[in-house]
């Protein structure tokens, strides 16, 4: 199929659905929705022949017929039941999503008084003052052909709102699975509010639980407002026959502080758009990332640090290592407005090739409009030290133990970043599995992760 | 216990060692001294198995086996221990799990159980007294952000830990100042037994005074030129090397 026929597919999907969509959707969804639709058809799916997508063609991952979902499915059997997240003294507060649908059975969440977690459908109805306030607003439909696509489709996801002054003490954990025993394309909008001074900690998982093919769109829209503390984990470890689509957009306002770190275990194809936008000063935001890919696994993170007002602080470092014929991209953009003097902005990216044939590209891009600033990149391709390979094999270490700790050591550095212990111990146990060639399975993931 | 007969080494087709003739019994010191590109280093990093050199001629045999036939990790399994002149920084490596895999891997060789995680901490925590280093390094990454001396000493202590037959130490006088020399020193005599052997590489005397080697060797040009007992190394110090130099002219 040609890109202009998936296009038009689509359109015709909107146009024939357009009744299935708008129903149970909030008015202001659906003006935002209908808005969204024109941009799609101006934009399209993207193709390599868009710039920042050079590296990761989605077309052969749109190019199926997939089943879409406009309506709630209802789920057979308690998901509850079906899937539980066995990390070891990791308490949170569990939600779960069923293909992008936020579950109709969640069991009752500790959280604090005031604080909400529901679904989109639900905050959009419900909570509209809070929900029209931000829905929209910081997600760029106008520029990603694949938001626009997002928010033209969206009809259900997570909303999490945390008043001014309000602590989650208990991390909240999201995850979506993907079960569907017909190769499935899923939407999943997520809406996230944190108010003054207020405090949380997410965490994103996907799992695939049946072998079906997905391809999975999801758009999560950030709000940290002043003074606020909001760390966003994303663990992504999918089947070889998934396609992950993830955008996240983040909004900043003065003093607030951001840790967002994107963990990519396993995956047939990930593209990851992380934008962050500082509309405040002072500041703080700190993007990790790891990839590990092997087989022909690829992986594609694109990042947007706009710093838009001065005295703001952005660190960021991503890593992979790769094995096999896996591709990687990383694009890592900074915008540094006029205004926007005493910035400070860093950026790194490593790759560990294990193989002749892995393949990174990896570009930073570096817009700085303002002439007082800190700013600085680095981006290595490299294989296993030797000297280090060396040292621990004269101690007795055999080559292959030695070259997992090296490389285990290696992804260490963005694991021992996250601000969550008992997440940080799985992932690195997940981390290790899968340095030494084991399936770093989730639970009941195993079924469709042993493929 | 290691016997070095006509040891010929290269890198990149470039002969570093010339016949290298050793004879090493058990509880022996040995100190190998020459100047600068005589082949010290080479020498050690020959013994440990480091694969950038390649061995064109010879043979050592440590303890009935020949050596050039195992990898690193099964001579150091072996007994050879090798004090790097510039240890490595391993970030996100932990000392505690280096040496725990170290120890655990030697044991296996040995046919032994791995060490019970308290038994593994008493023996960390009795092999850091007796070479009195401080726990805040052996808490954190493999030499990372060491100084000189914290380096030295880290590599005394790792030996310790793996109780080597024979110990190579590379320059392990090399940047340290005398209190940080006294204590490598004094961990290195503690670990003597009456079995154990050890080959001291120096370019300076002052080693020496702490280490006290039964014999002293000169090594120019990628050979053994000279060999006698500890006041050879006196007679460096006083005179340089240029004598040796001369010596061999003639």
């Amino acid at each position: 199929m040609s890109i202009d026929t998936i296009n038009n597919d689509f359109a015709d999907l909107f146009e024939q659905g357009k009744s299935l969509l708008d129903d149970k959707s909030s008015k202001f969804m659906n003006t935002k929705r209908e808005e969204a639709f024109e941009q799609f058809k101006r934009l399209g799916v993207p193709t390599l022949a868009n710039e920042n997508y050079k590296y990761t063609n989605l077309v052969p991952a749109f190019d199926h017929p997939y089943t879409v979902d406009l309506q709630y499915r209802t789920v057979m059997g308690d998901l509850n039941e079906l899937f539980y997240c066995d990390v070891p003294e990791l308490d949170t507060n569990l939600v779960l999503l069923s293909n992008g649908w936020y579950y109709n059975q969640n069991r009752k969440l500790d959280i604090p008084e005031g604080v909400i977690v529901c679904s989109l459908q639900e905050a959009a109805e419900k909570h509209s003052e809070i929900f029209d306030k931000h829905y929209g607003k910081y997600a760029k439909p106008n520029e990603e052909g694949i938001v626009a696509l997002n928010t033209a489709l969206a009809k259900d996801g997570v909303f999490i709102y945390v008043p001014k002054n309000v602590v989650v003490e208990k991390p909240i954990q999201v995850i979506n699975l993907l079960r569907s025993d017909r190769d499935l394309m899923a939407t999943q909008r997520n809406l996230v509010v944190i108010e003054e001074n207020a405090q949380a900690k997410l965490i994103f998982c996907d799992h695939t639980l049946t072998h079906s093919k997905y391809l999975s769109n999801t758009v999560s829209e950030i709000n940290v407002a002043k003074n606020a503390i909001f760390d966003l984990y994303t663990l992504q470890n999918q089947h070889l026959n998934a396609t992950i689509l993830n955008s996240v957009f983040i909004r900043q306002e003065a003093n607030s502080n951001v840790l967002s770190n994107t963990l990519s275990l396993y995956g047939g194809m990930i593209r990851n758009n992380h934008y962050t936008l500082f509309d405040g000063e002072h500041c703080e935001n700190h993007t990790y990332g790891m990839y590990l890919m092997d087989r022909n696994q690829h992986v594609d993170n694109f990042t947007f640090a706009d710093h838009a007002k001065p005295n703001c602080v952005s660190n960021e470092h991503f890593k992979g290592v790769m094995d096999d014929e896996a591709t990687a991209a990383f694009t890592g953009k900074i915008h540094v407005r006029r205004d926007a003097q005493k910035t400070e902005a860093y950026q790194k990216n490593n790759n560990l090739l294990l193989s002749d044939t892995a393949v990174i590209n990896t570009k930073p891009q570096l817009i700085i409009d303002a002439d007082d600033v800190k700013c600085s990149h680095g981006a290595t391709v490299g294989q296993m030290d030797d000297d280090a390979l060396f040292y621990l094999r004269a101690r007795g270490i055999n080559e292959k133990e030695a070259r997992m700790m090296l490389m285990f050591a290696f992804a260490h550095e963005i694991i021992e970043k996250i601000r969550i212990d008992a997440l940080k111990d799985r992932i690195d146990e997940l981390v290790e599995k899968r340095l030494r060639g084991e399936i770093s399975k989730c639970n009941t993931c195993a079924i469709a992760c042993n493929q | 216990m290691l016997s070095i007969k006509n040891l010929h080494a290269s890198i990149n087709g470039k002969e570093i060692l010339k016949g290298i003739n050793l004879e090493i019994k058990p509880g022996e010191v040995h100190a190998i001294m020459g100047p600068n590109g005589a082949g010290k280093s080479t020498l050690a990093s020959v013994l440990a198995g480091r694969e950038l050199f390649e061995v064109t001629e010879g043979e050592v045999i440590f303890e009935q086996k020949d050596l050039l036939d195992l990898s690193p990790e099964d001579r150091a399994k072996e007994g050879i221990f090798l004090g790097f002149q510039y240890p490595i920084e391993i970030p996100g490596v932990s000392t505690v799990n280096f040496m725990k895999t170290a120890v655990n891997e030697h044991r296996k060789y040995k046919g032994l159980e791995p060490l019970k995680a308290s038994d593994f901490l008493k023996l960390m925590r009795d092999k850091k007294a007796l070479v009195e280093i401080d726990s805040n390094l052996t808490n954190r990454s493999v030499n990372e952000g060491f100084s000189g001396g914290e380096k030295k000493k880290n590599e005394i202590f790792q030996m310790a830990m793996l109780e080597p037959k024979l110990a190579v130490l590379d320059e392990t006088d090399s940047g340290l100042d005398i209190d940080a020399l006294r204590i490598v020193a004094n961990g290195v005599n503690k670990l003597k037994t009456a079995e154990n052997s050890t080959i001291v590489i120096t370019h300076y005397q002052r080693l020496l005074d702490y280490i006290v080697p039964d014999v002293v060797h000169v090594l120019f040009d990628g050979r053994i030129v000279k060999t006698a007992g500890k006041e050879l190394a006196l007679e460096l110090e006083e005179k340089g090397y240029d004598w040796i130099k001369e010596e061999l002219v003639k």
